[in-house]
């Protein structure tokens, strides 16, 4: 059975600039209830991998540096 | 035989599957009964963050606080509610436990509102009796729970979903097979007791927007428990007693009623016309909602537009910061604002949910589940319109007796031929190159849910439902995933499946109407109490097959007097003139 990728919208961004990850920083990927924010392997700072969002808002209140913010998914908007 | 070397084994004395609201409790409470015991708590998030708490809450919806009610008082309340339907001494033991619980979180720290006397600012949002304490600054709830955790040396496990429960020759419950979400490895955990929180079963259904997260629950509740305890061959109860909530649209959020109501916000039709008596969730209440919805003055409004300004933002403060803080952006996005605009509500997709009606894994007065050595405490288990406090309070009896039970017992041999089966299904999904990705799986599922059986429930329609649902069994073979999250995703799409299945096969059994729109029978349209005054048990008999059974209803301790039986039955406001 073959399989095809499509692109999404992602509610939850984070600002490269803000975000410590490179300084083992791993707040908002630890307090995801549904473990969707990951550590970009291009970049090494923290992005979200899965579009699963529950926009509860954990990783933006939880961030040290105020990098991370959390939008409501488009199909709700 | 010994098991594989890719196979971890953990022991503990008392293992708490779910480290959201009961969870944390339910380990406190293990180790204060024993403190030389080991106690171990497996979350499938981060217990910090995790379950329906995950950002705190903004009040209990059920407390009972002397001077304002009695735990008979709340027991009638909750029997009229449920229609009769319930066990009434697990309702008991909740209300004798619950004001006992509230002055145990208010010394850990939890502020609970009060008034210039210093005495709680009870509220009234129920149809007869008082029970509802704002928690204006509940956002902190989880944060004091793990401080307790830390306190008491329970061991936390993060990131690990629990798949099957495991059982000794004798039939107790002696741990549970679970999966590393992160790194997929197969960790085997060997208890004396095991306590399950899991949560609601509340991705069963498709919200209307079509988004699989945008759900009431926290998606993470997805039915692991009811799934494991049915797989273990454990009853569930109450099923068709489905969970439908009144939510703001899209967002699906509560609307908050309970926090609005006793300021002066209420629900109202297109009009701006109250329609309801009483805001308290019920599938009374949600019958009229749905009515309202259908018969031509829908939609159907949250009205706070009449309010002072300070009272508007009063409402702000709590709802914008606690429980579902990202509502403010959500009302921002649309230029919603209280002061001038009411809220456009909906309805929920049905879910299972103790905690708000009555479905879920049958467990007793004491929290004992139907298999020896399993307790089940929260959302997940039978005792109903618990909410959080239930939650906290059976958590707290289910960690006490599950420490009890362990005490003087050894760990069971493991049956090594069903763990290794077992581990080639759970892995499966990983080791194909290609299939039906889990999230087409589950859409699928659910889709078939908002089709067939939602009420208006019609037999046909749930004949057909329930054959599409068996048809896709065939499906799970071909499950794919890439990576350790899409494997967590594809064992979650089988859980919501199992549960879609119970959710169509009670509702079948149950051949009367109950509870309002929660279980709105088409097909035989009045309640029948001749026949169905029983509560309706779920399990898997000895041929493997899904079936259901009548369960008495054990004798009342408070008796209802005949004017009280149909309190929820009035729910529409009575037009006058």
């Amino acid at each position: 059975m073959p399989i095809a990728s499509q692109i999404s919208m992602v509610p939850v961004v984070v600002d490269d600039e803000k975000c410590i990850a490179e300084k083992g920083c791993r707040t908002c990927i630890d307090v995801c209830p549904l473990d969707v924010l990951w550590i970009n392997e291009e970049t090494g700072k923290a992005h979200m991998k899965y579009d699963e969002c529950w926009y509860c808002m954990p990783c933006e209140t939880d961030c040290p540096t105020d990098a991370v913010s959390v939008n409501i998914p488009y199909l709700l908007r | 035989m010994t098991l594989p070397d890719d196979i971890t084994v953990k022991d503990v004395d008392v293992l708490i599957i779910g480290g959201g609201t009961a969870g944390p409790m339910a380990a406190v409470a293990a180790k204060e009964k024993d403190p030389t015991a080991s106690v171990m708590l497996l979350e499938k998030a981060n217990v910090k963050r995790s379950g329906a708490i995950s950002m705190g809450m903004d009040g209990l919806n059920n407390a009972v606080v002397p001077g304002h009610s009695t735990p008979e008082d709340y027991v009638k309340e909750i029997t009229i509610a449920n229609d009769g339907v319930l066990l009434q001494k697990g309702v008991m033991t909740y209300a004798e436990n619950s004001f006992k619980m509230i002055e145990k979180l208010d010394a850990w720290g939890v502020y609970f509102q009060k008034d210039e006397t210093g005495e709680y600012d009870m509220k009234k949002v129920h149809h007869l009796g008082t029970y509802v304490l704002p928690m204006p600054e509940g956002h902190n709830i989880k944060k004091i729970l793990y401080r307790r955790l830390r306190r008491h040396r329970v061991t936390v496990e993060n990131r690990y979903q629990a798949i099957r429960l495991l059982k000794d020759q004798d039939g107790n419950a002696c741990g549970c097979i679970s999966l590393n979400t992160r790194t997929a490895e197969i960790v085997v955990i060997r208890a004396k007791s095991v306590v399950m929180c899991t949560g609601a079963a509340g991705r069963i259904g498709l919200p209307a927007s079509g988004y699989l997260y945008g759900t009431y629950e926290n998606p993470s509740n997805c039915g692991d428990g009811h799934s494991m305890a049915y797989q273990a061959g454990a009853e569930l109860t109450g099923l068709e007693c489905y969970q439908i909530n009144p939510l703001l649209k899209d967002y699906n959020g509560p609307a908050c009623a309970y926090v609005t109501g006793p300021l002066g916000g209420y629900t109202a039709n297109s009009k701006g016309d109250r329609f309801i008596e009483c805001d308290y969730w019920s599938g009374q209440m949600m019958m009229e909602f749905y009515n309202e919805l259908q018969g031509g003055n829908g939609p159907v409004f949250l009205k706070l537009d009449h309010l002072a300004e300070e009272i508007i933002e009063e409402v702000e403060h709590v709802l914008h910061t606690n429980e579902r803080p990202s509502r403010g952006r959500f009302h921002d996005g649309r230029g919603t604002d209280y002061r001038t605009k009411m809220v456009e509500m909906h309805i929920s997709e049905i879910g299972f949910c103790a905690g708000h009606s009555a479905s879920g894994v049958w467990t007793n007065e004491k929290g004992e589940t139907t298999i020896p050595g399993l307790y089940g405490a929260g959302d997940m288990a039978s005792i109903p319109h618990s909410y959080m406090l239930g939650a906290f309070v059976f958590g707290e009896i289910c960690g006490t007796n599950a420490a009890e039970f362990a005490e003087g017992r050894d760990f069971a041999e493991l049956d090594v031929e069903y763990i290794t089966a077992e581990r080639d299904r759970i892995l499966a999904p990983l080791k194909r190159t290609d299939g039906i990705p889990p999230s087409q799986f589950e859409y699928k599922v659910r889709r078939l849910v908002n089709d067939y059986l939602q009420p208006p429930k019609v037999t046909k329609k749930m004949d057909i439902g329930l054959e599409r649902l068996i048809a896709m069994e065939d499906d799970i073979q071909h499950l794919y995933a890439r990576d350790a999250h899409e494997l967590l995703r594809a064992n979650e799409a089988q859980h919501i499946y199992d549960c879609a299945q119970m959710a169509a096969v009670a509702s079948m059994y149950r051949q009367e109407s109950r509870w309002g729109l929660y279980h709105h029978y088409v097909d035989h349209p009045e309640t029948n109490n001749d026949d169905w005054f029983c509560h309706v048990q779920l399990y898997k008999n000895e041929a493997g097959e899904m079936v259901c059974k009548k369960r008495p209803i054990d004798p009342y301790v408070v008796e209802l007097d005949d004017n009280e039986k149909n309190a929820y039955a009035q729910m529409r406001v009575q037009q006058t003139g």
